[in-house]
């Protein structure tokens, strides 16, 4: 473990649901031995003022990330297919809201 | 107190009884305080705090309505910065020294057990105020017992250093815990009035929990080789003398002042 | 071959214009060798000041004349804490571990802010920290959520958000102290004398004797000037001394009708120099604090990691056997 060879405590991403309804959201990052501490460390980092009803830890490695220059191949084709936003089709006044 | 069991009217008892639950949130609220800015790891001094102040929290409640109780015009600051050590009724576990890691993390599994089994009969009172209390509480408590625990366990079967660490904080701490389960008249009083804890009754459950603990910690359930008691009494280890010099000193030197 | 020197420039011109358009830089974006040193340098810094912030304060923890008062100050060195976390964070998307930073705030390579190393000697301190150490972190701190570094200008809001009490409960303090008893209103005086001239001195170095200013303005890691926001907190708070009937300790301050803004006396910049050097009264006690608190941790932090690793492999183990 890459970890265990410098001393320092592995790093992990934190996700919380602020209230249900509402997607969990990435809040910052800590440092833990394992998930269950991860887990207890966000609660007492990320939530002092009850910001959550759920959370999320994951460790920073196990995260699989696009790459900037991937943005191009990734999100450029879909700017064009003006066909998936409802604006792109003309309904007349008189419908009313569809 | 100069006045003995026998003559305490019963808002006597319940004012003892109910400075005795707030007095332990004080001085360990007040122990955990001298840890700031020392934590071994950043995220663990916010749990650190966030631990202290949920036991500040409940001694302000406690000692609110001990006062209320006492009807003598004492508020809570009155009752914490203006008795001295003879007066206070913590138990001798929560005034001993923070020590190491390790040894912060035995006092507060050994005390977060307690006061755990303690509040969930208490969360029952008979005594509407103490049952809000002990059932608001509970719930931190809960996550203490959770923190104490996991700590202990690491550190337990951790490494070789962190082991050794942690049994000698274990057993240098064990003879403080037998007190915490004494019965005095008050108790007793409290506990027919429907109000109080049977402190007997959540003994074996107190080592049960603490048992499960340490074995799954790899530690030895320590022998019981000594033993001291008497904060019932008034009675206290040196250590409650210096804590309450620091702790108390500003309203002291300044009595009429209102900060 | 393309020429690797205009690929570069090609690059700058592309992040500058981006800087310019007000679009945030994510951790993974090109960004140029200087951009990324220099929010290191910042960042850590501020991450530092954080931490050995918490010390200051955490001399009157124990002693803090009321419970109310103790619940209080504990919350708000918690979020100290949590904000100097929140920064590592942030820093940390930069390529550099918290340790790396640890190293070099424990080595003196990396500042902290000045302010730390002067003693709270009376308890108004305590409120002085909050009404004007947290006036004029916080002064700086807006500017900087709009800083072009998304994770900075992120954590950044945040942490305003949650600071809005700190300088609320300290300027409580000083109002209960300077209306109390004559002892607590010369406290509070004392307080005011000590932190003022060294509330300004958070700003930094006057504009013209800055050395990165440019740079950093067209980059935006910094969105104001020092003088701008020294003056800012200035014409904020001198109201707020008169309304506690205290005197800032500074002849020339007067209001100029012309500028609407007050004029003030001048910052002894070698008093400055010579704590920022390790001359304070507390530099010292500071850094040792906090190498004593991390090297005296490693056992703690070994032991935590030795016992992941244990269960780890019982895991696995018992997965195998399944």
């Amino acid at each position: 473990m890459s970890e265990t060879s410098t001393g320092e405590l592995p790093l992990y991403e934190v996700f919380i649901r602020s209230k249900n309804g509402l997607h969990h959201k990435h809040v910052g990052s800590l440092h833990a031995a394992d998930d269950e501490m991860a887990l207890t460390n966000a609660r007492d980092v990320y939530t002092r003022r009850s910001e959550g009803v759920s959370i999320w830890v994951v460790k920073a490695e196990n995260i699989v990330a696009s790459r900037p220059e991937d943005r191009g191949a990734f999100y450029e084709p879909n700017d064009d297919k003006m066909y998936r936003h409802p604006t792109f089709y003309n309904i007349p006044d008189e419908i009313g809201h569809m | 107190m100069s006045v003995s069991v026998a003559e305490m009217t019963e808002q006597d008892q319940l004012f003892e009884y109910t400075v005795r639950l707030g007095d332990n949130c004080v001085i360990l609220g007040q122990r955990l305080a001298e840890w700031c800015g020392k934590s071994p790891v950043l995220e663990e001094e916010l749990a650190l705090m966030n631990v202290g102040l949920d036991l500040l929290g409940q001694a302000r409640m406690l000692l609110d309505y001990a006062g209320k109780v006492e009807g003598a015009g004492r508020d809570e600051d009155k009752l914490a910065f203006f008795r001295d050590a003879q007066a206070w009724r913590n138990l001798l576990l929560v005034e001993q020294p923070n020590g190491d890691f390790a040894k912060t993390m035995s006092r507060q599994l050994f005390f977060d057990c307690f006061q755990f089994l303690q509040y969930q009969k208490l969360s029952n009172s008979a005594d509407t105020k103490l049952a809000e209390i002990a059932t608001k509480s509970l719930k931190e408590i809960t996550y203490h017992v959770r923190h104490s625990s996991d700590w202990v366990i690491r550190l337990g079967d951790g490494t070789e250093e962190s082991h050794q660490r942690m049994q000698k904080a274990v057993d240098e701490l064990w003879g403080y815990t037998p007190e915490m389960f004494d019965m005095d008249a008050v108790d007793e009083a409290m506990l027919k009035s429907g109000v109080g804890v049977d402190l007997k009754e959540i003994e074996p459950a107190w080592k049960k929990m603490v048992e499960g603990v340490l074995s799954e910690a790899t530690l030895n359930f320590p022998e019981l080789t000594w033993q001291v008691r008497g904060s019932k009494e008034g009675k206290h280890t040196e250590h409650l003398g210096y804590l309450l010099a620091e702790m108390q000193f500003l309203p002291r030197a300044y009595p009429d002042a209102n900060w | 071959m393309t020429n690797p020197d205009t690929d570069i420039a090609k690059l700058e011109d592309d992040f500058q214009k981006k800087v310019d358009a007000e679009i945030r830089i994510e951790p993974k974006d090109w960004m140029p060798e200087g951009y990324r040193k220099t929010l290191i340098r910042q960042m850590s810094q501020h991450a530092h000041s954080e931490i050995v912030g918490m010390l200051p304060e955490g001399n009157w923890l124990t002693r803090a004349p009321s419970l109310k008062r103790k619940a209080v100050l504990m919350a708000k060195i918690q979020d100290e804490g949590g904000h100097g976390l929140y920064l590592y964070s942030a820093t940390e998307t930069l390529g550099i571990s918290r340790d790396e930073m640890y190293e070099q705030l424990h080595s003196g390579k990396a500042k902290y802010s000045s302010i730390f190393n002067y003693p709270t000697l009376n308890w108004a301190d305590i409120g002085a920290i909050g009404w004007l150490v947290d006036g004029a972190a916080i002064t700086n701190q807006i500017a900087l959520c709009r800083c072009s570094y998304g994770p900075y200008a992120r954590a950044m809001v945040k942490i305003c958000k949650e600071e809005s009490f700190h300088q609320r409960q300290g300027y409580e303090i000083m109002m209960t102290m300077a209306r109390g008893t004559k002892e607590q209103r010369e406290m509070a005086q004392d307080a005011l004398n000590r932190w003022w001239w060294p509330s300004l001195m958070m700003f930094g170095p006057h504009d013209k004797n800055s050395n990165h200013s440019n740079q950093n303005m067209a980059w935006k890691i910094k969105r104001s000037s020092n003088d701008e926001l020294r003056q800012r907190f200035i014409d904020a708070t001198v109201p707020q001394a008169e309304y506690l009937g205290l005197t800032i300790p500074d002849d020339k301050l007067a209001w100029n009708e012309e500028t609407q803004s007050y004029d003030w006396g001048e910052i002894d910049w070698d008093e400055f120099k010579n704590v920022v050097a390790g001359n304070g009264l507390c530099n010292r006690e500071r850094l040792q604090a906090r190498k004593d608190a991390h090297e005296g941790g490693k056992w703690v932090r070994d032991a935590a990691l030795a016992y992941a690793q244990k269960k780890r492999k019982r895991e696995a183990l018992k997965t195998a056997a399944a």
